[in-house]
């Protein structure tokens, strides 16, 4: 039965008060409201008005605007109450199966090679190694040790195979496969956008509305555009409102700007708490050497040492990384993914479940590379470490995790696939058909792009207007669609390919690319 | 024969592909030393034999050399010095606003070379000076080599004792200038990034000194050490930290193959703007061309300004934490060895960019044209400097005209000018 608007508006509510219970804001309210007792303006008679004015005219009440925008933008709708946990971290069954198979498959590639390096997955310090890695926290960079025999979990490749052996169990395609069938890798019925659904949602940047990333080059004077936005960016950021900022950036951020509006959209104000909560996760790292340690070490030396951009910040990403795969609040976006944390057990305690933990702590068993990346360009705009820290947290938890699940989620990585070759297929039919006769199926080059994100592909700043319209549009659709553009700009030159790795070569180097010219031209100038 | 005629004939001392490749691709024949050639890009002990007394030669009017007969003025550590001290005597003197002061006696405006003294001349100055401050960290650079060869740090006056005029157990340094020194005030609070130590490379063009004509290549670079950058006393030895040439870096343990430690110019000015904000980073970069303009004014009085030569110099630049720009020298002879696939890019474009501005058209020169190259061939240079234009445009005597403006490139955005755009060069 479907739910009615007014039962999920007061579930919603509900929802929303529960999970900000006793939250840090919560109290930090209540204190602002016993603190006003002493204020002239609040009177006896008038108690609760007098408060309520006072937080709003203090930005209290702003701030806790700000923390339910938040709560909206990360939670799903709710479903009908009657309705099982599990339909709210995926609502469709053969879903869910396939992303468990899936994370079997990870623990046990992970198991057999802790069991063959003879490696525990966790283990404690002896006290001088502790020493001297809170020595070197500053620069784990500068060592060296012997990686060779860790291999990654798993690579993208793997991840592709298994999304492109989705089915659907109860769907029935009687068609012959002919050319007007989807002929992509993907072949799960999930609904997608077409062009004229894309431009309705992302109508802000259609060919008339100013934009960063095409409006400020340097042939166009600032008087035009840029002055006025960043005016308005200033003024968005002086109101510390959170909705505003998440509308304004789909026009990119000015960026000066830039660090401070994703703050304020993350909801995210490094309070004494974080830092201190920071802090906690650091000695955690000292105290316990885990075994994704290694992997995490092996995966930032092989892809950020080497990269043109991010080499900088190579010791800023192990002590981000280090820390996320310790930090145990991340396990509560599991509630609304389709993923599950693996569980394990205390040596000689298997399946006893008071002595299960999740390993590792915060659930997270992947490939590092895609979260290295999603890291990296973030050490552009943040340079203390614990406001580093919880940005990334919460891009992974709001955006980045959906690219590494099974879900039937519009932002997931399988929608994102299928966007990406209906985008293809419907409006670049010759190329699509071409590419796959020579046997170079498009999402093969694609989906590296999209499940990082783009990160490590782009230049830095074109990169950063990407990621302004990820949180501005609060939906990764945006990478799928891109990806897309790239191809209908390569066009030209992948007619005449006649291999894969020729194909590849095409679309090697998407350094000298600029995203917003060829996403608004992609999706507003051409013809259908 | 007569196909031949009109073919720019070029030499070089420096094998270089970057080089090459530049020449060859414009059709250029090479010719041998001794036979008649047209350009000839030397060696700065060639440029010396060239202009000697003894061994030196009359260039006539189709031949362009790639040295100014004395850039030493400018590219040796100890005479930089000494010609900016100059300048900034003379203009105090002529009461120029430019040479204003502050409340401790140092220059507003012109006050980015680090405290710097000559050894062993200037031994006891040097010694009034470091007393003043005994806990800071000199350099000691030898005058006439590259390359990061002989540098060391000191933090104590024993460390230099040899240097001291009246030691008694000095074997005494002969004045020649190979052996003598300058020493200058080490920057201990250098900006970092990722906690690590850079400088940044930008290569300026001058083909004229008089008038001054300088242009700035918009793709510059930013060199990081590989190690973490740390003050402490017990890393002095350690050059891995302190010195980002690259020749020292890549001998570090750490020193990455595949980027080579750099980041281009546009990259650090995203960094800075949005980890500091757009005014300080445009401030920095502002200051950044004026340092450069400065230098060059300082020793146009005394180049000797040959109509045969243009230069391309290698400035060497570090930025403190507090965003100010110091000079730390001017290099005549920029690297042309390449570390990366990058760099060699790079440095073919910088080659092929400096020869479309001082061999027009790639035609035979004649030394006497006028130097203004359309602003078609510019590639990645931008004017930063052009005395001419700036003087017919009456600011020469504003003391703070932004070295950009007077050029009237890009009208009203006057102000970017000298802004490389966002995105990267690659």
């Amino acid at each position: 039965a479907m739910l009615d608007p007014e039962r999920g508006l007061s579930l919603t509510i509900a929802r929303v008060v529960q999970r900000l219970q006793g939250s840090s804001l919560h109290s930090q309210l209540e204190r602002q409201a016993r603190v006003s007792l002493h204020k002239p303006e609040i009177r006896l008679e008038s108690l609760k008005e007098d408060i309520k004015d006072f937080l709003k005219t203090s930005g209290w009440e702003k701030k806790l605007q700000n923390a339910v925008y938040s709560e909206l933008n990360v939670f799903p709708s709710p479903c009908h109450p009657a309705a099982p946990p599990e339909h709210i971290k995926e609502p469709l069954a053969y879903m869910r199966k396939a992303q468990g198979s899936w994370e079997k498959r990870i623990l046990r590639s992970l198991n057999s090679m802790c069991t063959e390096l003879n490696i525990p997955l966790a283990q404690k310090r002896p006290e001088n190694e502790q020493k001297e890695l809170l020595n070197k926290w500053n620069e784990m960079g500068t060592d060296e040790p012997d990686l060779s025999l860790f291999r990654p979990v798993y690579a993208p490749k793997d991840f592709l195979e298994v999304l492109m052996n989705l089915r659907n169990p109860n769907y029935e395609n009687g068609e012959q496969p002919s050319f007007r069938n989807h002929l992509g890798l993907i072949q799960v019925p999930l609904k997608v956008k077409d062009i004229p659904e894309l431009k309705e949602g992302f109508s802000e940047l259609g060919l008339n509305i100013g934009q960063l990333g095409i409006d400020d080059s340097a042939q166009v004077p600032p008087e035009f555009f840029e002055n006025e936005h960043v005016r308005v960016g200033q003024k968005v950021l002086a109101e510390q409102d959170s909705a505003a900022a998440q509308q304004y950036v789909r026009q990119g951020c000015p960026t000066a700007l830039r660090a401070d509006l994703w703050a304020l959209i993350l909801n995210i104000s490094n309070q004494p708490e974080d830092i201190l909560y920071y802090e906690q996760l650091k000695s955690n790292v000292i105290q316990h050497d885990l075994l994704v340690d290694s992997l995490i070490y092996k995966d930032v030396k092989l892809t950020a040492s080497n990269d043109d951009y991010y080499f900088v910040f190579e010791d800023y990403l192990y002590q981000v990384l280090l820390c996320f795969s310790r930090d145990t609040s991340v396990l509560e976006h599991f509630s609304y993914s389709s993923a599950t944390p693996p569980k394990s057990y205390i040596q000689g305690k298997l399946g006893m479940e008071e002595y299960a933990v999740f390993y590792p702590p915060n659930g997270m068993n992947f490939n590092y590379n895609s979260f290295i990346l999603s890291v990296a360009p973030l050490c552009f705009l943040y340079h203390e470490p614990s406001k580093l820290y919880q940005i990334f947290r919460e891009m992974y938890v709001r955006f980045f995790f959906r690219l590494h699940s099974i879900s039937s989620h519009p932002s997931g990585i399988v929608s994102l696939c299928l966007l990406f070759e209906t985008l293809l297929q419907t409006h670049l039919p010759q190329l699509f058909y071409h590419l796959r006769e020579i046997g170079a199926q498009p999402l093969r080059i694609s989906f590296k792009w999209m499940v990082r994100a783009f990160s490590g592909y782009l230049a830095t700043d074109q990169l950063l207007l990407l990621w302004d319209r990820i949180l501005g549009y609060n939906s990764l659709e945006i990478l799928a669609v891109l990806a897309a553009a790239v191809f209908a700009f390569r066009a030209v030159n992948l007619m005449e390919v006649t291999s894969l790795a020729a194909a590849e070569a095409v679309l090697a180097d998407l350094s000298t690319l600029k995203v917003m010219p060829l996403l608004q031209i992609f999706l507003f100038a051409t013809v259908a | 024969f007569r196909i031949m005629a009109g073919k720019v004939k070029w030499v070089t001392d420096i094998e270089k592909s970057v080089l090459i490749n530049n020449f060859e691709k414009r059709g250029w024949i090479q010719v041998a030393e001794n036979e008649d050639w047209n350009f000839y890009w030397m060696s700065v002990q060639t440029i010396r034999n060239v202009f000697s007394v003894e061994t030196g030669y009359r260039l006539s009017d189709d031949q362009i050399v790639n040295h100014f007969p004395n850039h030493y003025e400018l590219t040796r550590k100890d005479l930089m010095v000494k010609n900016i001290k100059r300048y900034r005597k003379e203009l105090e003197k002529e009461g120029s606003p430019l040479a204003e002061k502050d409340e401790n006696g140092k220059y507003i405006y012109l006050d980015f070379v680090p405290v710097t003294f000559m050894l062993p001349a200037d031994y006891n100055l040097f010694v009034e000076e470091f007393r003043k401050n005994p806990s800071s960290t000199w350099i000691m650079k030898p005058c006439g080599k590259a390359q990061g060869k002989g540098i060391f740090l000191i933090n104590k006056l024993s460390q230099i004792k040899k240097w001291s005029r009246d030691s008694k157990t000095s074997s005494f340094v002969s004045q020649s200038s190979k052996e003598a020194y300058v020493i200058s005030l080490y920057i201990n609070n250098p900006l970092l990034i990722g906690g690590k130590k850079f400088d940044l490379r930008l290569y300026v063009l001058v083909s004229t000194y008089r008038p001054l004509r300088c242009y700035m290549y918009k793709l510059g670079f930013c060199r990081f050490c590989t190690v973490k950058y740390t003050p402490s006393t017990s890393e002095l030895d350690n050059m891995f930290v302190h010195l980002t040439n690259v020749a020292i870096q890549k001998h570090g343990d750490d020193y990455n193959h595949i980027h080579g430690g750099k980041w281009t110019v546009s990259n650090l000015r995203l960094y800075l703007e949005s980890t500091r904000g757009k005014e300080v980073t445009n401030k920095l970069f502002d200051e950044i061309h004026w340092i450069i303009v400065q230098s060059l004014k300082a020793v146009a009085p005394v180049m000797n300004n040959d109509k045969h030569c243009f230069e391309c110099y290698g400035y060497d630049i570090i930025i403190d934490d507090k965003l100010k720009p110091w000079l730390i020298e001017v290099n005549a002879s920029p690297s042309l060895t390449s570390s990366t696939a990058n760099d060699r890019i790079l440095k073919y474009n910088l080659i092929n960019d400096t020869l479309n501005i001082a061999v027009p058209n790639g035609e035979i020169p004649d030394c006497k044209w006028n130097k203004s190259p359309p602003k078609e061939v510019l590639g990645n240079y931008e004017v930063l400097y052009d005395e001419e234009m700036a003087q017919s445009d009456g600011t020469e005597r504003d003391p703070r005209g932004r070295p950009g403006q007077s050029t009237g490139v890009k009208g009203s955005r006057a102000r970017d000018s000298g802004k490389p755009v966002l995105t990267t060069w690659k």
